[in-house]
């Protein structure tokens, strides 16, 4: 493939895609919800675990493109053991890197592995796959800490990713 | 534009029964490049590329006749008219039609959701539109293959009448289940919405199997057609349908089209959809009455140079000749086939012979989702379209989250066929698969 292609599939990405972390949905959980990108059909089914502001576990199941399974992998790796406000942070910071179209610079110190999308902004058809995870789990860690009587620390973010187009 | 007779050879010793280099010359997008390389276009089945003639045809018009249309006594105005009349006679023809029995509408989409809300409208209608009439215990009928355009307003129109809807499941080859014809098509049965043409599968039914049981149980027939009317010469009366839905972005045409033909003596008791302007007959405060169809369909302003850049595709096609596309199809997706079965790892999904078949190619590969397929082959310039096709039922029922679709047209080469397969080599080798 091309040089194009590489930087979309970077190494980590690929990594990520080929051996998942914290993949399978484990039996502890609070909430478990299922989202879907409605335009392709990828699908996650994904788990929470709270111990009050604490995320101890996401657990999730799915199928999609290798963009959507990496993103998963990567956002359960820097969610769990973190805080519900920190956790719900870098969501927000890796939506923005998403929808920025190549605009903004990524912050590994927030975002990790996650710093490897940066390429996927510039194809606007494929950021919806790198979201569906990320999505997933605030909506379930909002459910969780409604469930449990608390507001989420942030007023949920308006999301204009994940809207249906036509197919 | 080719004259008729030519011959054309391409790659590989397939032989083209016109000249495909010179209608290749008439569509200045498939001479650009993407991504460094040749663009390929196969996402035929999605949308069509335009002509030369037809961009001048819309142009010549808007930039010479233009006015709107059926309201001014100025020469504009007649002009305009009288170009968009002759349009619909033009189009009508392509499809054996009359005239007076093709409507337009914004796109095939509109076209089914037009029928559907005109079957819902028939409830509070005349004696006139009782055979429209639906409500709890009648039946509507669709196939488990259907596009989404022809599938959701059926499921609405249950959901607002207490009609029942059944379908016609698919065999493990890609092909409709009629052996329960008769339990599923009943005297309960009102209608019969099925495509001709399959746009993910590539199938073609056979019209004539399900339209013989509609006609013994009295049951309308609403062909979606939009697969097959710009790549098969289609003749309404011949097919033996009521209803029949194309779209104009997938034979050459621009987008902002669809039309919707009925036989004349069902459009003339069919209820109107939209109200407003050109519709009405005479208007009170109190109430209206309605034009004759085709107007009473075609509500507002309707999709005038649209309607002229599509007559000019036909013109472009009958050039051609729609028997020699065909031929030509059928020889491209059997190479596409053919050529696909060589990958190891890739599964058809759809029949894999030509035998009744469209030239829409669905496939998957193994351990690569097509999203990533797609993505790759777009690389080498090759525009596949992958995902569900809005046919999600489809992808259920042989247990694959998406596929990936190459679909082909009069200007598509055997070189072409050859690179989508060659670059599904390495697609492979780059996600080892």
């Amino acid at each position: 493939m091309s040089v194009q292609t590489e930087s979309l599939y970077q190494e980590i990405i690929l990594d990520h895609y080929r051996n998942p972390h914290h993949r399978g949905l484990r039996d502890d959980f609070d909430v478990e919800v299922h989202h879907v990108n409605p335009t392709c059909g990828d699908e996650v089914t994904l788990r929470v675990k709270l111990d009050g502001d604490r995320v101890t576990d996401v657990s999730y199941d799915g199928q999609g493109c290798s963009i959507s399974q990496a993103s998963a992998s990567v956002m359960t790796d820097l969610v769990i053991g973190r805080g519900v406000e920190d956790a719900m942070g870098r969501a927000e910071a890796f939506r923005e890197l998403m929808q920025s179209r190549g605009a903004v610079e990524p912050d590994e110190d927030v975002l990790e592995d996650g710093v490897a999308f940066a390429g996927v902004a510039k194809y606007p058809a494929r950021v919806k796959c790198a979201l569906l995870g990320w999505m997933a789990w605030k909506d379930a860690t909002s459910q969780a800490l409604a469930a449990a009587g608390r507001a989420a620390p942030d007023a949920p973010v308006a999301d204009d990713s994940l809207e249906e187009h036509p197919a | 534009m080719t004259p008729p007779t030519a011959t054309g050879t391409t790659a590989a010793g397939l032989v083209a029964p016109y000249d495909v280099e010179a209608v290749r010359a008439d569509f200045p997008v498939l001479s650009r490049t993407v991504n460094g390389h040749p663009l390929v276009y196969l996402d035929n089945a999605s949308s069509t590329h335009k002509p030369v003639q037809v961009l001048d045809a819309e142009r010549r018009f808007l930039e010479q006749h233009y006015a709107n249309v059926h309201r001014g006594v100025h020469t504009l105005s007649q002009e305009a008219t009288d170009r968009y009349e002759t349009a619909r006679e033009r189009i009508a023809r392509f499809i054996g039609a009359q005239h007076d029995e093709v409507v337009f509408t914004k796109n095939g989409t509109e076209a089914y959701n037009l029928v559907a809300y005109a079957m819902s409208n028939a409830a509070t209608s005349g004696p006139e539109a009782e055979r429209f009439r639906l409500g709890p215990g009648d039946e509507v009928v669709v196939t488990e293959m259907e596009h989404h355009s022809n599938l959701v307003p059926w499921q609405m129109l249950c959901q607002r009448t207490g009609a029942t809807l059944k379908w016609f499941s698919l065999t493990d080859e890609g092909r409709l289940d009629l052996s329960t014809i008769d339990e599923v098509i009943t005297e309960r049965t009102r209608l019969v919405a099925f495509v001709h043409t399959s746009n993910i599968l590539g199938t073609t039914n056979p019209v004539d199997v399900i339209t013989a049981r509609a006609r013994q149980v009295g049951a309308l027939t609403l062909l979606d057609a939009a697969q097959s009317v710009p790549h098969t010469p289609v003749d309404v009366r011949a097919l033996g349908v009521d209803l029949l839905v194309a779209t104009g972005h997938k034979l050459l045409g621009p987008t902002g089209i669809g039309l919707l033909w009925g036989r004349r003596e069902l459009l003339a008791a069919m209820p109107p959809f939209l109200g407003g302007g050109s519709m009405i007959e005479t208007v009170s405060m109190a109430g209206s009455t309605y034009a004759p169809p085709p107007e009473r369909f075609e509500a507002g302003t309707p999709v005038i140079s649209q309607a002229i850049g599509l007559a000019a595709a036909c013109d472009y096609l009958d050039a051609v000749g729609l028997e020699r596309v065909s031929a030509w199809e059928m020889a491209l997706t059997a190479r596409a086939l053919d050529g696909l079965r060589s990958v190891e790892g890739v599964r058809i999904i759809g029949p894999d012979t030509t035998e009744m078949r469209g030239s829409a190619v669905s496939f998957v590969l193994d351990g690569v989702h097509p999203h990533d397929v797609g993505q790759s082959l777009d690389e080498l310039g090759i525009a596949v379209r992958v995902g569900h096709h809005c046919a999600a039922p489809v992808c259920r029922r042989y247990a694959v989250p998406a596929t990936t679709r190459a679909s082909f047209y009069l200007y598509n080469t055997a070189a072409e066929v050859d690179a989508l397969v060659e670059g599904l080599g390495r697609v492979k080798a780059f996600w080892g698969a």
